[in-house]
């Protein structure tokens, strides 16, 4: 009965602890040995051979929203670049409308004006409150619904709305256009440089130099400049209806469209939200004290409630455009040719690699998802407070 | 002589509000104006397309609509507004899926019911409110005897189910199941242990940084692949399977963040009266942790609620698989204002409904606490 390893085991906590963990990791060695041997037997019985070769194939379908060359003849590793290409682009511009949208109905949210904040409320409880994909749906069916190339919506004379897309000119490029690029990104960095300078010289002079407006004209001005001097090396090609289609120029089509549409307008509003709740943890203190002191609505907002309100914003925007990210699979619901939709649903269909296809689709969003933690982390902790906390 | 007097002027409330609120400033009268006008072109837009104008059961030369072509707007175009007779004509569909008709009067009494099972869990101060938790735990074996059939009542297939009746089962189920593999996680993810902790953190960060989508598609194409012969899940069970591992995920987060709310001596306390973990953890640690919680775990509910709709990507008939399916057949095809519009209030009145509650909550915690 009395039976010293069983007593200590019960009221030891340490040894107690290692035999949990160690009965943990056998059961977890157990049912992954089990899972990994009836795999192998299912695949064995099914046919399915396993292994990565098939990224090396040629992919055998067409992908027609692509950002680098993919035919037919492509391999299947050529095929998911498109695919993740086609992910970071949706992603990336999603987030960047989104943002806009979101920080405007937040802001409008708490607008002095009861029509306008109920409108902006309006609008937050019933787009998040739909499911996105429905959302996205309903958006692609509406331009799969516009007039057909014949009877195009003609927009400011350029651009032409139709059931296939938008249809809108495409810049070429001349020779010289480099140069053009070259004197922007050099404005760029001359005109933050400029804004230390005058910062420094306000903080010793107290005299205030309209440093937003100097950048501005700098960032504006210089490349048309160079445009100019350069002989216009810019010209564009505008589609022309030609027999039943457009010849020239360029597409957006509906599916890129329709997705834009719906992941930045319900991600605006969870964004809209975050927005709000930020700029009213800024404290009245801080409201009352800049106007103590004489400063006006606009400076007050950009110098005072926005900087702190940051702080508050930026890690719940981080998980919105992680969301928004992750949504950008629903693609696949109207042929967005994404990640999924490609390389995970029409590759797995023709090599029958479920697993090995479903593992890269899933450690490429993991991967998506760090990286944009990371560099949102990075901003997070420039914005946060600095020395005393 | 004339007699003044002065007096302050007094405005009435609805005066002064109006003022505060709508023309405190030129700036703020022109956007009133703006606002008006958006407001009544796309209000009575919307109004005269949704009902004034719209088709419900009957064109308007009075016959019964059957199909589009007898939709008002499709006989004189650009006069009329909605055909809702493509919501009349599928609702059984919208509502059951292909369960048979003849037996949609068990779907009915489940739904019924559900109201039931869950009003226990959301209100503390219900009267008689030990029975409904008692009927809350009942109640998932009477809806599968009922839904799914048994003795005495003949077997419907998943297969044949669809509609809300998809959505609610995934939701429902999803978050009953999700709840108390949550509560694990969380407490695995805080726990001493470092192997118990790491394997939780991977989980759960693993399933977070994923879309469900993939976890949907994973379950559908690899489920089978992973059992021994003879068990093979329908593809209702397989959606089920992802959609509960994915809210797991996401509940265990909120739990943690409510756990994490706890002041360490909380536990302090209870383990100098002699308290073990277990006891700890019930008696003290969760009761407090969960009830602040509750309003997270709901946010989560709604997502997850709202993701129910991707099932339709795999092949399932949910809401929206419904409404595709309708717009699918010839003689109903491009109504597809009306399906949706109809899908996205029936998510609206859940998905809003459950807000409010997670709103009516978080206020009661505030006046609770303070």
């Amino acid at each position: 009965m009395h039976n010293n390893f069983v007593r200590k085991i019960i009221f030891d906590e340490k040894l107690r602890a290692l035999v949990i963990q160690t009965l943990t990791i056998g059961i977890f060695a157990v049912i992954i040995y089990l899972l990994v041997k009836q795999t192998a037997y299912n695949l064995d019985k099914r046919g399915i051979s396993s292994g990565f070769d098939f990224l090396g194939m040629s992919a055998g379908y067409d992908i027609s929203i692509r950002l680098i060359p993919f035919t037919s003849d492509d391999t299947h590793l050529r095929a998911y670049f498109v695919g993740l290409l086609n992910t970071l682009l949706i992603a990336i511009c999603g987030c960047f409308l989104a943002t806009i949208i979101g920080f405007l109905v937040g802001i409008i949210r708490l607008s002095s004006n009861w029509l306008f904040r109920n409108i902006a409320y309006v609008y937050v409880e019933f787009t998040r409150n739909v499911p996105v994909l429905l959302q996205i749906i309903l958006y692609y069916s509406i331009l799969l619904h516009l007039p057909k190339i014949k009877q195009a919506i003609v927009l400011l004379d350029t651009f032409y709305l139709t059931n296939r897309g938008l249809f809108s000119p495409s810049p070429i490029f001349k020779e010289g256009f480099s140069i053009v690029i070259g004197s922007f990104i050099a404005a760029l960095i001359a005109s933050f440089f400029i804004k230390k300078y005058l910062q420094k010289k306000q903080e010793q002079t107290g005299k205030q130099y309209p440093i937003f407006l100097i950048n501005s004209a700098l960032i504006i001005f210089t490349p048309i400049i160079f445009y100019y001097i350069m002989g216009m090396p810019l010209e564009f090609d505008s589609p022309i209806l030609k027999g039943f289609n457009f010849k020239g120029g360029m597409v957006v089509r509906p599916e890129f469209l329709g997705m834009l549409f719906g992941l930045s307008i319900y991600t605006a509003a969870f964004i809209s939200e975050t927005v709000r709740s930020g700029i009213i943890s800024v404290s009245k203190g801080q409201r009352e004290a800049s106007k103590a002191l004489g400063l006006k609505n606009n400076l007050m907002m950009r110098l005072i409630i926005i900087p702190q309100a940051l702080r508050v914003i930026i890690p719940p925007l981080t998980s919105q455009y992680l969301n928004l990210t992750k949504n950008s699979s629903l693609g696949i619901a109207i042929g967005y040719a994404d990640l999924v939709h490609g390389f995970g649903g029409i590759s797995l269909n023709q090599t029958g690699r479920a697993i090995e296809i479903m593992l890269i689709v899933m450690f490429t969003y993991l991967t998506i998802s760090l990286i944009i933690s990371f560099f949102m982390n990075v901003y997070n902790k420039a914005v946060q407070f600095k020395g005393n906390a | 002589m004339s007699n003044t007097t002065f007096q302050t002027i007094q405005h009435s409330k609805q005066y002064n509000w109006l003022v505060k609120n709508l023309f405190s400033s030129w700036v703020n009268t022109l956007m009133t104006i703006i606002a008006a006008i958006f407001l009544y072109q796309v209000g009575t837009a919307f109004l005269d397309w949704a009902f004034f104008s719209a088709d419900f059961k009957t064109n308007f030369q009075g016959d019964l609509i059957t199909d589009r072509n007898l939709c008002s707007k499709n006989i004189a175009p650009g006069e009329y507004g909605a055909c809702w007779a493509i919501i009349y004509a599928r609702f059984d569909q919208f509502m059951y899926g292909l369960y048979p008709v003849e037996e949609s009067w068990r779907v009915n009494l489940t739904y019924a019911l559900l109201p039931f099972a869950i009003v226990g869990l959301l209100f503390d101060k219900l009267p008689f409110r030990k029975y409904f938790i008692y009927f809350t735990f009942i109640f998932p074996f009477i809806a599968y005897f009922m839904l799914y059939g048994g003795p005495g009542l003949s077997v419907v297939g998943t297969n044949k189910w669809g509609g809300l009746l998809v959505t609610l089962f995934l939701g429902v189920t999803g978050i009953g199941l999700a709840f108390p593999l949550s509560i694990a996680l969380a407490l695995g993810r805080r726990s001493q242990m470092p192997i118990i902790r790491s394997i939780c953190v991977v989980f759960i960060e693993f399933i977070r940084g994923v879309p469900l989508i993939t976890l949907l598609f994973t379950a559908n194409v690899m489920l089978p692949l992973f059992l021994p012969d003879g068990v093979n899940p329908d593809n209702l069970l397989r959606a089920l399977v992802a959609v509960t591992l994915f809210q797991s995920a996401y509940m265990a987060e909120a739990i943690r963040g409510g756990l994490q709310a706890i002041p360490r001596g909380q536990v302090e306390a209870a383990q100098s009266l002699g308290l073990s973990y277990w006891q700890t953890t019930r008696k003290i640690v969760l009761p407090q942790a969960l009830k602040i919680a509750i309003p997270p775990i709901v946010n989560t509910c709604i997502g997850l609620f709202k993701d129910t709709s991707l099932v339709l990507i795999i092949g399932l008939f949910d809401l929206l698989g419904v409404g595709k399916a309708a717009l699918a057949d010839m003689s109903w095809t491009k109504l597809y204002y009306e399906v949706y519009v109809f899908i996205a209030l029936v998510f609206f009145i859940f998905c809003f409904g459950m807000s409010r509650y997670s709103l009516y909550l978080e206020k009661k915690l505030k006046t609770d606490n303070s």
